[in-house]
């Protein structure tokens, strides 16, 4: 539970909304602190969720936190990833952090909607001008690793493949030749 | 020393009961297909297998699992691919098959050159893992070495390899259409599976530009719809999903858990045992024959002994060639038959290096229900009636096309709902194009023993010096320009060629190092498989073959197995093996 959580759960229990609370919220809170190591916390978890939520909303199918990708993330960093990878990772949700606060005067999580979307269009942007011209050898960019980790996550979840995409675990048959009209979904594998 | 288990604790409990009359060594592709032709001609057969076992259905733990069932996905932790480099390169090895796959630590060899030995220690071995893929060999293949003058001859004909071909493909079950090539037979054939709408164009596009090329689908060991023998092997239609090397649970694609030992087991002659590694084939001198095998337990590591009248070889190319050369007697002490020096030696494979990726505009309508397991096959077009290339032989050309996901504009916000939903619809359409080149066998070419390096069971660990030549620098050229241009000529664009440089062992096609021949002098085995020097012994996975043609190699070792297993049970009726 964060404190945003505590707060509401208290005006739940007093039977109605905190006059103010929004004003109280921001005025006395401090900064969280994510993880510096793999070692991911609930907090960690929940901001990861936000920015794959952004990445991937929920439209007529339901978006990336439904799908839990922001606990995939933290398992795939940890087990599937190398060092320095994990490093630009976990220095990417800090940045990514930081460029909110400067933005917007705010950390991530408590940024609204559209600025969530502003600044990750804008970051998106960086990252992708980077990777353009950006060598082999040279350090990924750390929106390009959330971005695939999102991507991958969210298109190999239930929700993902089954709302969506197209599933058939157990086709039965092949068939070369079908119709397809726009708007129609790909098939998920 | 010959038959040195130094520290090893002898365990024979009396030689009549470790006594079969026949024994078979390793049960993948090939051991299956020898055990279940023993068996079904009564002979009471011991199946070696020096992994655990794998029972059809009841050992495939990840067969139905979806995609979002593994915790990574289906990738790999880094741990394990930084630990297993070589088996981590194998397009089959993820989260869903590592029990199926031999780790590099687990098992470690010598590579004096590089070479990538990926292994399936289990029973059915790689016949759970492998690509399906089962065209036959034509009387080009078979007569390459004689015509052009490299390798040997081949001491069989295609007209002696066809009937085999029906036996082992009707068992099977092999998908196919009657394409009527000369340097692709066709063969006994379920309905062939399907192009779609881009395959078609491109195959159109080809004929229409090339006589020599014919375009057809591949031929796979895939139930398109089953016979009565198929289903008196309780194995059901394929259901195209393509998670194969999971373990089908629907016998859809041929294994030997699927299909032969489960067959064989039935006959009431086979005996499996697992955990099994063989150490050597046992050479009598009196005798003058082969009498059995000793066998290391995998896990107690005692050594026992069993004995039979025939011994099939069939541990896979390169623990053939293994297990052989630790085969020391006084009669053979340079490794079991090995009069002339060649054991080990002109191992060959196939040349996979190159790959042609390409989009192509339209066909925006057309979509494809289901997962096929094959594709495109244009058989060799290259010195197929005589040499007329500056390089020997040729290659397969294998193509595939499919729809890419997502729908993405250039200027989209590639962030949230709009985004989303353009990457949840079919893309464009890519056409894939690689190749499967035959290499040339040659003497430098070659495994032996290592000197001082032992594994956990004190059999002397394998060195590779196996390595491409300039033939196969010209054959990957070729392949590059002449798929380019195919597909340029169907209108694909944005093609890539690309030089994987992989290393030889990846294309999981090492053959030769015991080779047929019609010549003892050169070459290791008769046109039946028995060893020149050693009737009672036979070899018939990849090891024996002369050379390695361009077709996929797993239903010729299927079809020469079968062959030399009913030739074998002939002469034992006839009296003409001595036991």
């Amino acid at each position: 539970m964060n404190r945003r959580e505590a707060v509401s759960r208290v005006a739940l229990l007093l039977g109605g909304t905190i006059v103010g609370a929004e004003f109280f919220l921001s005025g006395c809170k401090v900064d969280k602190k994510y993880t510096t190591t793999t070692d991911f916390a609930p907090d960690d978890v929940a901001y990861l969720d936000e920015i794959a939520d952004t990445i991937i909303p929920t439209t007529s199918t339901p978006g990336a936190k439904a799908a839990a990708v922001g606990a995939f993330m933290t398992v795939m960093v940890k087990d599937c990833y190398e060092d320095k990878d994990q490093k630009i990772f976990l220095d990417g949700m800090k940045k990514l952090n930081e460029a909110s606060k400067t933005k917007y005067g705010h950390e991530f999580v408590d940024a609204t909607p559209e600025q969530r979307k502003e600044l990750l269009i804008s970051i998106d942007k960086e990252a992708k001008d980077y990777s353009k011209n950006k060598k082999k050898e040279d350090p990924n960019h750390y929106f390009s690793l959330m971005k695939q980790l999102t991507l991958l996550g969210y298109f190999t979840s239930q929700i993902g493949c089954e709302q969506a995409l197209r599933y058939k675990a157990v086709p039965g048959r092949y068939e070369g030749c079908i119709p397809y009209k726009k708007g129609d979904k790909a098939w998920a594998t | 020393m010959p038959g040195d288990t130094t520290g090893v604790h002898m365990n024979n409990k009396g030689v009549a009961q470790h006594t079969y009359d026949a024994i078979v060594i390793g049960s993948g592709i090939s051991g299956g297909w020898a055990a279940k032709e023993l068996c079904d001609h009564g002979l009471k057969t011991l199946l070696l297998e020096r992994g655990r076992n794998v029972v059809h259905l009841q050992d495939y733990p990840t067969a139905t699992k979806n995609i979002w069932e593994f915790g990574h996905r289906g990738r790999q932790p880094f741990a394990l691919t930084k630990d297993n480099p070589i088996v981590a390169r194998c397009y089959a090895f993820g989260e869903a098959t590592t029990q199926f796959f031999v780790k590099d630590q687990d098992h470690p060899y010598i590579q004096e050159k590089p070479f990538d030995w990926i292994r399936g220690y289990q029973v059915g071995g790689k016949s759970l893992l492998w690509a399906r893929q089962t065209q036959r060999w034509s009387h080009f293949e078979f007569e390459a070495p004689g015509r052009d003058g490299f390798a040997v001859e081949w001491p069989v004909t295609y007209g002696d390899m066809a009937p085999w071909y029906s036996h082992v493909e009707k068992f099977a079950g092999i998908s196919g259409n009657k394409d009527g090539l000369e340097n692709l037979p066709d063969g006994e054939f379920l309905p062939p599976w399907e192009m779609n709408c881009v395959e078609k164009h491109v195959q159109q596009k080809i004929h229409e530009n090339y006589k020599d090329r014919p375009v057809i689908i591949g031929r796979c060991a895939h139930l398109t719809k089953p016979n009565q023998v198929h289903l008196d092997q309780n194995r059901q239609q394929c259901q195209a999903r393509t998670l194969c090397e999971r373990g089908c649970p629907f016998g859809g694609y041929f294994s030997s858990n699927a299909s032969t030992i489960p067959w064989a087991e039935k006959t009431g002659n086979l005996t499996l045992q697992t955990g099994a590694v063989v150490h050597s084939v046992i050479y009598d001198d009196k005798l003058g024959r082969a009498t059995g095998v000793r066998v290391i337990d995998a896990n107690s590591k005692t050594a026992t002994e069993y004995y039979a009248k025939i011994i099939f070889v069939n541990a896979s190319c390169m623990n053939t060639n293994l297990l052989l050369l630790n085969s020391t007697s006084n009669r053979f002490p340079n490794g079991f038959g090995n009069d002339n020096g060649l054991l080990g030696k002109f191992v060959a494979f196939h040349n996979y290096r190159g790959h042609v990726s390409s989009q192509i505009d339209g066909f925006e309508e057309q979509y494809y229900y289901g997962r096929r397991p094959t594709g495109m096959v244009i058989p060799n077009f290259r010195n197929v009636r005589k040499q007329e290339m500056d390089f020997l032989r040729g290659y397969m050309v294998v193509y595939g096309a499919g729809r890419f996901r997502g729908q993405v504009k250039p200027g989209m916000d590639e962030i949230g709902g709009e985004y989303k939903d353009a990457l949840t619809e079919a893309g464009g359409w890519g056409v894939h194009m690689s190749m499967q080149g035959e290499t040339i066998p040659k003497e430098s070419n070659q495994v032996y023993l290592s000197k001082d390096k032992k594994d956990e069971w004190g059999i002397p660990q394998l060195v590779t010096a196996v390595d491409y030549d300039d033939n196969d620098e010209k054959i990957v050229k070729d392949f590059l320009q002449q798929a380019s241009e195919m597909l340029e000529k169907a209108g694909c664009k944005n093609i890539y060629p690309n030089d994987t440089k992989q290393a030889p062992g990846l294309d999981i096609h090492e053959m030769g190092g015991v080779r047929m021949g019609k010549d003892p002098k050169t070459s290791m085995l008769n046109k039946w498989n028995q060893f020149h020097n050693c009737p009672n012994v036979f070899v018939t996975d990849g090891a024996c073959m002369t050379s390695t043609g361009s077709q996929n190699p797993s239903l010729t070792y299927m079809a020469i197995t079968a062959r030399a297993a009913n030739y074998a049970v002939e002469e034992l009726k006839k009296g003409n093996i001595k036991t």
